[in-house]
């Protein structure tokens, strides 16, 4: 019991982090995969707006990974400090 | 095609070739190697044992000490890494070198903390193995807290002294300057010696980008009469956290990490901030104060929101960039990590992991190469919609709903 109390205290941190980023990482797959879905499916009905369709898609998957990658500076904060 | 596959085979072998002859002794970190590498350093590591001093200027207590950096290299241990031993100036006082914080040697229960320092390191528990690490010591003497180990024994405090030295990151950054000032200078050269001709050489490679900063970027954002006002400033920023990010990215260069450390980044975002704040006209200041069209009830709700968002924006460019680019560098350093933790237990186990982690770092690499060029438009396209709400004019129909 000692020993188990002792381990999550001092691994509690870490474990909690990596729940943490784990969830960034789907709060990503998500975001990124919607933009993803209406870009492709936009492109499908004007083929002809490819072009611009694919370099809006790009800078808003940016804009979101950025708040992904936010929760994982913060993740990466608590398990090591 | 036959030379990348040779390429490949080639660093699939010689990967696992170094990490198998480390067996013996300590065990292998993949975390403290990662943080080890994204973090600054006082020297620049080139290739295994080759390590290139850089100069330290250190301002403490009044007078300013500059040395070099190799005066604290004590040999390598057996992972053949550099280890450290104190340096005393021509002054008198004597520095330390911990995790690349350079601090005053010293402090109170000086003699306590060696012992502590050699008991822990002799034997091992769990509990000193999670507290061990080395971000908890860079963090331990950043904050100037005791270090895990002192704390057995003796509170030990570390003064530190303002440290301007010219450390990795810097000298990545100086480098990027360097370069874009000669490559801009003879670019701009070149348009008044070719007036009217054909571009040729480096202008004609640069030119699209150029172009595609002022004329895609620049002036839909902020309009074609002011636009040529923060043009200079855009293709700056732009082209600056290009190259830094494609820096980070060559192999056996010493593995700069110039805008993944937040205090370049805080710069640049500072930089925006103010150029923001004080282009910002009646009307940008006007709407996040008092914004028109909007009821009284949202309107107390709003505006402590925009007044948070002023300084949250360049915030989170900072957080953005950092980031990214950081995450990038951490995912292909865990593929040599990976590599060599394998490696530790087997020949064969690190040479089967070496061929599959080398062709995902090779794959992660072309991804680092579109995030490096990404990144730098965006923190761009961003600066140029914050200059371009600073500077708009009034327009009638924002104030339609409330008449």
């Amino acid at each position: 019991m000692e020993f188990l109390t002792v381990l999550l205290d001092t691994m509690m941190n870490q474990g909690l982090a990596g729940i943490g980023a784990g969830l960034a990482a789907i709060g990503a797959g998500i975001g990124v995969g919607r933009i993803g879905g209406s870009a492709l499916e936009a492109m499908a009905r004007q083929p002809e707006a490819s072009g611009d369709l694919r370099a809006n898609m790009i800078v808003a998957a940016a804009l979101v990974e950025g708040v992904a990658l936010f929760a994982v500076i913060v993740c990466l904060l608590v398990a090591l400090g | 095609m036959r030379a990348f596959l040779l390429f490949v085979v080639f660093c699939a072998v010689v990967i696992p070739a170094q990490a198998s002859g480390g067996e013996e002794g300590e065990k292998f970190r993949p975390g403290d190697m990662i943080m080890h590498h994204i973090s600054d350093a006082h020297q620049i590591h080139l290739i295994g044992q080759i390590h290139i001093p850089l100069p330290v200027i250190l301002f403490h207590e009044g007078h300013v000490e500059f040395f070099s950096s190799s005066n604290f290299w004590d040999g390598y241990d057996e992972k053949g890494e550099l280890k450290f031993k104190p340096y005393t100036t021509s002054s008198g006082v004597t520095f330390e070198n911990h995790h690349e914080i350079i601090v005053v040697a010293g402090g109170h229960s000086d003699a306590h903390s060696s012992e502590a320092v050699h008991a822990v390191h002799s034997g091992s528990t769990l509990i000193h193995d999670s507290a061990h690490t080395e971000l908890a010591h860079v963090l331990a003497d950043s904050l100037a807290t005791p270090s895990p180990e002192a704390l057995g024994t003796a509170q030990v405090e570390h003064s530190k002294p303002l440290d301007f030295s010219i450390t990795k990151s810097v000298f990545g950054m100086l480098l990027v300057i360097v370069i874009m000032i000669f490559l801009f200078r003879g670019i701009a050269k070149s348009y008044e010696k070719r007036k009217g001709q054909a571009p040729r050489g480096a202008q004609n490679l640069f030119e699209p980008f150029i172009l595609f900063i002022r004329n895609e970027v620049a002036i839909p954002s902020i309009g074609a009469r002011k636009a040529d006002r923060y043009v200079p400033f855009l293709l700056t920023s732009f082209f600056f956290i290009w190259m830094c990010n494609m820096l980070g990215l060559v192999p056996f260069f010493g593995g700069f990490n110039v805008t993944g450390t937040l205090s370049i980044t805080l710069v640049l975002a500072a930089m925006v901030f103010l150029i923001t704040s004080f282009s910002g006209n009646k009307h940008y200041w006007g709407h996040i104060f008092w914004p028109p069209g909007v009821p009284l009830p949202i309107k107390i709700i709003l505006v402590p929101i925009e007044i948070m968002s002023i300084f949250i924006k360049p915030a989170v460019l900072m957080i953005r960039l950092t980031a990214n680019i950081t995450a990038g560098h951490i995912i292909i350093l865990a593929f040599v990590g990976l590599v060599l933790l394998f490696g530790q237990s087997s020949a064969v186990a690190g040479y089967s992991v070496g061929v599959g982690a080398v062709l995902f770092m090779v794959f992660m690499f072309f991804i680092e190469l579109l995030v490096a060029f990404l990144q730098a438009y965006v923190f761009t396209l961003l600066a140029a919609l914050y200059f371009g709400d600073a500077t708009q004019e009034h327009h009638h129909d924002d104030h339609h709903e409330s008449h």
